[in-house]
């Protein structure tokens, strides 16, 4: 019998590249669940910190004060906001059989699964490359990306998401940010 | 009286982050610092504060820091309220002014995003920074969390500043793995927090009008002296911090000890770590338990003066010590902590078996199977009746 050294602790691993703002989504995920009076750890893995080089981050989110201080190793929930890094990093390293794993992709969920071999829990899939640019006009695609796996793991309310990036990002910027969160969550396909 | 729920702020906040609230809220006369990773969001956060003028603080932004220990000296010499930052080699260029700060017994809250020590040259996690400075004569205070951060900081000022004390403390979290970890922090209000840390009152301070000299030479004549008053000094630490924390615990209901115990009274094996390791520690010991394994652990917060007599009753007649520490003391009869325990325990009517595995060397991580490795090597060796002086864990061999 495997040991459980998370107990109650929803755990989220990120991937993406540096520069394309997964250590701010994270946090911004782990605010949203510290508003929603949850405890936190929302931590990322300082690499060498090159542009475009790939990153990860860690979350977690108990309604317990957390004690575990390490990597995320089998996450419920894996988000990656740049689909080149399917061709580089195993996304479904250490998912849990039951999780879900959300990708920036125009593909369908169907198409990521057979790619990965990976037949548990959800697969979602927003093209969050395209959402960003439309209504952005600039390759901000990690809050859209976020916004699909908020509503597919339903870890916070989509609101209190959209509160946190308005808080961080008053005016034109939280603004737009809003209207693609929106998007992805109508536009995310689960499968 | 406890502070009413409504009137605490709750916030995200990095280890960083969170010290720099305390810090803040401390009301510095002087802040003196060089910016190094990770401990970099500390002052940059203060320098806001300055900016926006939230604080009164004079910041002194030194080119080195030697410099700001030495600015720290000064300042604290002529009686303000001081603190700084650094990590690493930041740290260890501060090495010599660390050992004048201690003997010259000033007040200093010196917050420290633990680091490796180069080379080659490492950024993350390790208490090397730490161990290096261990006979300087600062206090160490090692930290879980970024609440625990925050808390100790500000408690840092009382002991620091106390009369029966009068010496630097260091508080430390680890580098990224607190340093870089939003976590949820309970901030008090401003103005409990001025009633709690209250005035600096200087025993004798520099000034102009009424000359003194500090910090002169003191040959064979009576160095020795300065020495023995400064053992005296850090041996009364753990009654103040008693006090100090006693009186925290009255407003904030948290207290940390001199160091935590968590599951030791029927444990056979006990866990014994600092810092963020100590809190891993405690999920391992729960996931053994289910398991049967009677597992506890210690977390050590104070590290100098080190509770030798607490931690050998702490101990109890547990089977066996597996110490975990993230520091080397190259060719030493057992790593720094290690040595300490063992020491502590000798005069204990049944000795229990002291392990020392060192792990987490320059960030690399440890996640909980690693304490568990432990576990199981150090049943193995209570089997055999013996055991290697030291293991590194999680490494190439």
């Amino acid at each position: 019998m495997a040991m459980d050294f998370a107990k109650g602790i929803t755990e989220f691993r990120w991937h993406g590249r540096g520069g394309q703002g997964v250590v701010t989504s994270n946090q911004m995920l782990g605010k949203a669940a510290l508003a929603e009076g949850n405890y936190i750890q929302a931590f990322p893995e300082f690499g060498p910190e090159r542009t475009g080089a790939p990153v990860r981050a860690f979350l977690r989110i108990s309604k317990e004060p957390i004690q575990v201080y390490a990597q995320v190793y089998n996450p419920d929930a894996v988000v990656c906001i740049d689909p080149t890094l399917l061709d580089v990093v195993n996304v479904c390293e250490g998912l849990k059989e039951e999780g879900t794993l959300v990708v920036n992709s125009s593909s369908e969920p169907q198409v990521i699964r057979d790619r990965f071999g990976f037949t548990g829990g959800k697969v979602v899939t927003v093209d969050a490359s395209t959402i960003a640019m439309e209504v952005m006009g600039r390759p901000f695609y990690n809050m859209p990306t976020m916004a699909a796996a908020v509503k597919v793991t339903g870890v916070v309310a989509i609101e209190t998401v959209i509160g946190e990036v308005l808080e961080r990002y008053p005016g034109k910027v939280g603004d737009l940010n809003k209207v693609a969160i929106e998007r992805a969550v109508q536009e995310a396909k689960v499968g | 009286m406890s502070v009413p729920k409504d009137k605490i702020t709750v916030e995200g906040l990095t280890g960083d982050a969170a010290i720099a609230h305390a810090l803040k809220q401390a009301d510095l006369d002087v802040l003196a610092a060089y910016p190094i990773t990770p401990q970099t969001i500390i002052v940059e956060d203060y320098q806001r504060f300055a900016a926006d003028g939230e604080v009164n603080a004079a910041v002194i932004p030194v080119e080195s820091e030697h410099s700001a220990m030495s600015a720290c000296v000064g300042a604290s010499a002529v009686g303000g309220r001081v603190a700084t930052a650094s990590a690493s080699a930041g740290l260890a260029l501060m090495w010599e002014i660390l050992y004048v700060a201690a003997s010259m017994r000033m007040p200093i809250v010196f917050t420290v995003a633990n680091r490796a020590l180069s080379g080659p040259i490492n950024i993350h996690n390790d208490h090397s920074d730490g161990m290096g400075m261990r006979d300087s004569g600062f206090i160490q205070l090692y930290c879980q969390s970024s609440q625990e951060a925050y808390d100790t900081t500000l408690m840092a000022f009382r002991l620091a500043e106390h009369h029966d004390v009068l010496l630097p403390v260091m508080v430390g979290i680890d580098g990224f793995i607190v340093s870089h970890n939003v976590e949820r922090v309970e901030m008090l209000p401003d103005d409990v927090v001025e009633k709690f840390v209250g005035v600096r009152v200087p025993i004798q301070n520099l000034n102009p009008n009424t000359p003194l000299t500090l910090g002169p030479l003191a040959l064979t004549d009576y160095y020795f002296e300065f020495k023995e008053q400064q053992s005296r000094a850090i041996m009364g630490v753990p009654k103040v911090y008693k006090e100090i924390e006693a009186e925290f615990e009255k407003i904030t209901g948290r207290k940390y000890g001199l160091f935590e115990t968590y599951k030791t009274e029927d444990a056979d094996i006990i866990i014994l770590a600092m810092s963020s390791m100590g809190g891993t520690a405690k999920v391992v010991a729960d996931a053994l338990r289910e398991r049967g394994e009677k597992i506890g652990v210690i977390r050590l917060k104070m590290f100098r003066p080190f509770p030798a007599e607490e931690i050998a009753k702490a101990v109890g007649d547990a089977k066996a010590v597996a110490v975990f520490e993230k520091a080397m003391s190259f060719g030493g009869a057992a790593h720094p902590l290690a040595v300490e325990v063992r020491t502590a325990l000798y005069e204990a009517k049944e000795r229990p078996m002291v392990l020392d595995f060192v792990v987490g060397l320059g960030g690399r991580d440890v996640p909980p199977t690693t304490f568990v490795d432990g576990i199981e090597k150090t049943k193995e060796y209570l089997k055999a009746g013996k055991a290697p002086k030291y293991e590194t864990l999680g490494v190439r061999k």
